[in-house]
């Protein structure tokens, strides 16, 4: 038993990173927050519509097990259940916590939380800060993390990058090695443990709703060092954002939870104004397909039918890959008050004010399900073990995961407002473990070997001059574009092999390229360039587990849409069918008669489709390629069955 | 494609005398001044045809809520991912914010603004971050109130535009009264006021500021800054008379 206080490295102050700090913080641990900027200006900050809590505030019957069973079906039963309950069933408590730290969600007539709809649940699930509900969690945390740093246990290392994990001679996390962004000096730290709540990779495509620190790199590095990523493929397009040149801006799913309609004019020349188009003239297509869930089926279903509609209906805004969501039935002071943020966003990019014109809007990317593979200590309800050390450890020992970066509670397809709850709930829930993880230590940091930690800086520091004498002709930031250009064109809405393998030649050809680039700025002081090109080899290696692991599952699940493999759900099928059929499987014969023609054999080919396929990706890098294996997904708590929206 | 002309001031390091370049751009449709500057990044020639270290500068989210990327944007402070060349007059130039140290060429630290944070306890005191039920009842009204002041996205545009505000005094400044004001209204962040109070007291404080009304013009996210001084100027005089009663 050490007697000194436990300190971890927590990288990232998004709303992962802060929530972890806060709880060990309180635990009196020490932390140290390592952020590549000012921490109040993390990727947390652009979610937008909210979070999920089954708070039943509008009576309506809600539950945590109902919210649980609509983030599994959501996700297309790919996600580990424990983990998944577990957060569910944290989710009031959560949202009573910010509420307590003084996020100014919006409220009832009584002075209560208020809730609003989101898409792939039927209920009032979304409690908001109008339409900036991240940056207003971000900021409660970041209070309560300044408050830990006013009293001296948290300490934040600001405009400094994660380059690694130090690893010592058993392979176990000692420490990491950090890259002060301003001085340009590589140094280790030492801790008990580290926390990569590093966020998500959409620079990987270059342009999507992401932020610009959102390139993977801490993840990929840990993939670099020997660690599992998992269910990579497993991209988020979101339906809507606005099209742009550095950009591709989120407009939030909340303003389809507030009545937002998506349409496009019935007949594709008509060019007229859209207020001027009659509603007989509208083309509803997500309300006439999905007459029960509406414009607010999950985000995978959406952005496949707007890309549908137009690419292979030709249905698009004047010809243009875009399609209206529409506000402009609503008042412009209930606009201004639930979703002001959003409708400012669109007016100051645009020029267009949303609550006069029907927004144009088209999918983009924006969510990773995949991430670094993260373990968990279920208990015997169905539920967490909060003390388990196993919770969030990544396949590295000492090294764990959190939000974003890790992969198991969105499956192949995330719910909207799940992400937020999704990151605090990690956040807190590790601590305990965290701190058990510590005590079960056989040998203390201090009992390491100095040299591991200076060959482990060493190993960077040359790493880091070889990328300054990088003097060759490829411009990192096109090359950048460049690759991002093929996942765009590639790994994207809809996939087919023949596509994804050339996308994999085309991003080899990448990396050979990239010996070839130039660094830019070869200066001492406050010099991105080498830390960019540094990141570029990590995205390209990202894009590797992405296309590789999308080439090789030969199915149709969630996100991951293959139409080759499309097993073509009969269009009167009904879920409970396919549980009626396990279940006289079970006890005996099969009743032929019992089923309307066709569905049997759906049933058996989604049956053997299953078997095969229901498994978490893992890849692990061996001769500079992703190695992918399958292993077996928790389903002990709801037997996995097709998805219907409609 | 027209080409747009931007003059950017730079300067290589913290005390280094600064210097202008100018580049010329494609200008693209609905560009705004972060896609022009990471155009620079994919060619960083001068005008002249001279290859030098591309421009740097602070950006994040590209839509204005993280705050990251104020700049002098012909002249004017304002958020760099917000401002679309469309509407500028070229050629446009790009300056670091004046107010705040420079680091790097269009970037500068904006540490003071976070340690006042500090300063004034812009925080809740809550007991735990346990099961401990939940929060205080509150009118619409209210939260509604409270939640434009949440906005502000610490980027630094009223300091830069404040009069009262310089490089080297202690000023606090409208954003971090603002602070106060929101902290104070909160039924539990209440129950501290006095601390707060009386940091923004004294040298520095409220008293020093001027009133010249320009931090709620630059604002970008509309907060009513000079609703806020006010208020906390009012909360700070009974504070006062307090103080001299109860000591």
């Amino acid at each position: 038993m050490m007697n000194r206080k436990k300190k971890i490295i927590v990288i990232g102050g998004g709303l992962a990173g802060l929530a972890l700090a806060m709880k060990f913080c309180e635990r009196k641990g020490e932390v140290t927050i390592v952020s590549y900027q000012s921490l109040k200006r993390s990727h947390s900050v652009c979610a937008q519509g909210g979070i999920n809590a089954a708070i039943d505030a509008k009576n309506e019957g809600d539950t945590p097990e109902k919210h649980f069973y609509d983030t599994i079906k959501g996700g297309d039963f790919l996600a580990h259940q424990p983990l998944v309950r577990d957060m569910c069933y944290q989710a009031p408590v959560i949202i009573h916590l910010m509420d307590r730290m003084g996020v100014a969600f919006n409220r009832t007539g009584e002075g209560h939380l208020d809730f609003r709809r989101f898409g792939g649940t039927l209920y009032n699930r979304t409690a908001f800060a109008g339409a900036t509900t991240g940056q207003q969690l971000v900021y409660a945390l970041d209070e309560q993390v300044r408050r830990h740093e006013h009293d001296g246990s948290a300490k934040t290392l600001e405009w400094h990058e994660y380059l690694g994990a130090v690893l010592d001679s058993e392979g176990i996390c000692r420490g990491a090695v950090i890259h002060d962004l301003r001085t340009d000096e590589i140094y280790t730290l030492e801790a008990d443990a580290v926390v990569l709540a590093t966020g998500g990779p959409g620079q990987v495509y270059a342009r999507s709703t992401n932020s610009v620190v959102n390139t993977g790199a801490a993840a990929t590095t840990a993939y670099l060092q020997g660690a599992k990523y998992a269910n990579g493929e497993f991209i988020q397009i979101h339906p809507t954002a606005i099209p742009g040149q550095d950009k591709l801006r989120l407009m939030s799913e909340s303003a389809r939870g507030e009545g937002g309609r998506i349409w496009v004019p019935r007949d594709a020349n008509d060019s007229r104004d859209p207020k001027k188009i009659p509603e007989s003239e509208r083309y509803y297509f997500l309300e006439e397909k999905y007459p029960l869930f509406k414009n607010l089926v999950p985000r995978d279903v959406a952005s496949r039918e707007i890309y549908d509609i137009v690419y292979n209906k030709n249905l698009g805004v004047s010809g243009d890959p875009m399609v209206y969501l529409d506000l402009t039935h609503k008042s412009k002071k209930f606009l201004d008050n639930r979703l002001g943020g959003i409708m400012d966003i669109y007016t100051k990019f645009t020029g267009v004010d949303p609550r006069e014109t029907p927004m144009k809007i088209f999918p983009a990317v924006h969510y990773s399900m995949g991430g670094l593979w993260t373990d968990y200590g279920p208990d015997n309800n169905g539920l967490i073990d909060h003390g388990s050390p196993r919770n969030q450890m990544t396949s590295i020992q000492g090294l764990f995961a959190a939000g974003e970066a890790d992969y198991q509670y969105h499956g192949a397809n995330r719910l909207g407002a799940n992400s937020l709850l999704s990151c605090i709930y990690t956040g807190l829930m590790m601590a305990r473990g965290i701190m058990n993880y510590t005590d079960s230590l056989e040998k203390s940091v201090e009992d390491i070997s100095s040299t591991i930690f200076d060959d482990t800086r060493s190993h960077w520091q040359n790493k880091f001059k070889e990328i300054k004498r990088m003097n060759g002709s490829e411009n990192p930031h096109k090359l950048h574009h460049e690759l991002g250009d093929i996942m765009l064109a590639n790994v994207l809405i809809v996939r087919d092999n023949k596509s994804l393998e050339n996308a994999f030649h085309k991003i080899n050809d990448i990396e050979t390229r990239f010996k070839d680039i130039q660094c830019l700025d070869t200066n001492d002081w406050a010099n991105p360039s080498p830390s960019f090109i540094n990141q570029l080899y990590c995205m390209i290696h990202l894009s590797k587990i992405i296309t590789k692991g999308a080439l090789m599952r030969d199915e149709f699940r969630g996100s991951h849409y293959k139409p080759d493999f499309d097993m073509n759900q009969p269009k009167d099928f009904d879920p409970h069918e396919y549980i009626e059929y396990l279940e006289q499987k079970q006890y005996g014969e099969v009743d032929i008669a019992k089923f309307p023609t066709g569905h049997l054999d759906y049933m058996k080919q989604f049956e053997a489709n299953n078997e095969k396929w229901l498994k978490t990706t893992v890849a692990q890098y061996k001769d500079n390629q992703p190695d992918i294996t399958y292993e077996e997904v928790n389903t002990s708590l709801v037997t996995p069955r097709p998805r219907k929206y409609d | 494609m027209n080409n747009l002309t931007l003059k950017i001031k730079r300067q290589d390091k913290p005390g280094f005398s600064s210097y202008w370049q100018t580049f010329k751009v494609p200008h693209k449709p609905f560009a705004n001044i972060i896609s022009c500057l990471m155009e620079i990044q994919k060619s960083p020639k001068t005008l002249s045809g001279e290859t030098v270290s591309p421009v740097t500068w602070d950006s994040n989210c590209l839509e204005e809520v993280c705050g990251s990327c104020t700049m002098l944007i012909n002249g004017r402070v304002q958020q760099a991912c917000t401002t679309l060349v469309d509407n500028l007059e070229s050629p446009i130039t790009l300056e670091p914010m004046s107010k705040f140290p420079v680091i790097r060429d269009l970037q500068v630290s904006r540490e003071r603004m976070f340690k006042n944070l500090k300063k004034v306890k812009a925080w809740i005191d809550i007991d735990g971050s346990h099961d401990i039920g939940e929060g205080p009842i509150m009118r619409d009204q209210d939260r509604a109130k409270r939640y434009v002041m949440s906005e502000c996205m610490t980027c630094g545009c009223c300091l830069e535009a404040c009069p009262q505000f310089t490089i080297d005094n202690s000023f606090l400044g409208a954003s971090t009264f603002n602070q106060v004001r929101l902290f104070n209204l909160h039924p539990t962040g209440e129950m501290k006021k006095e601390d707060r109070l009386n940091a923004v007291m004294g040298e520095g404080g409220i008293t020093d500021c001027g009133n010249a009304q320009v931090c709620i013009e630059v604002c970008p996210k509309n907060i009513p800054l000079t609703e806020s001084i006010a208020d906390i100027s009012r909360q700070t005089t009974w504070q006062a008379l307090k103080n001299l009663f109860t000591k």
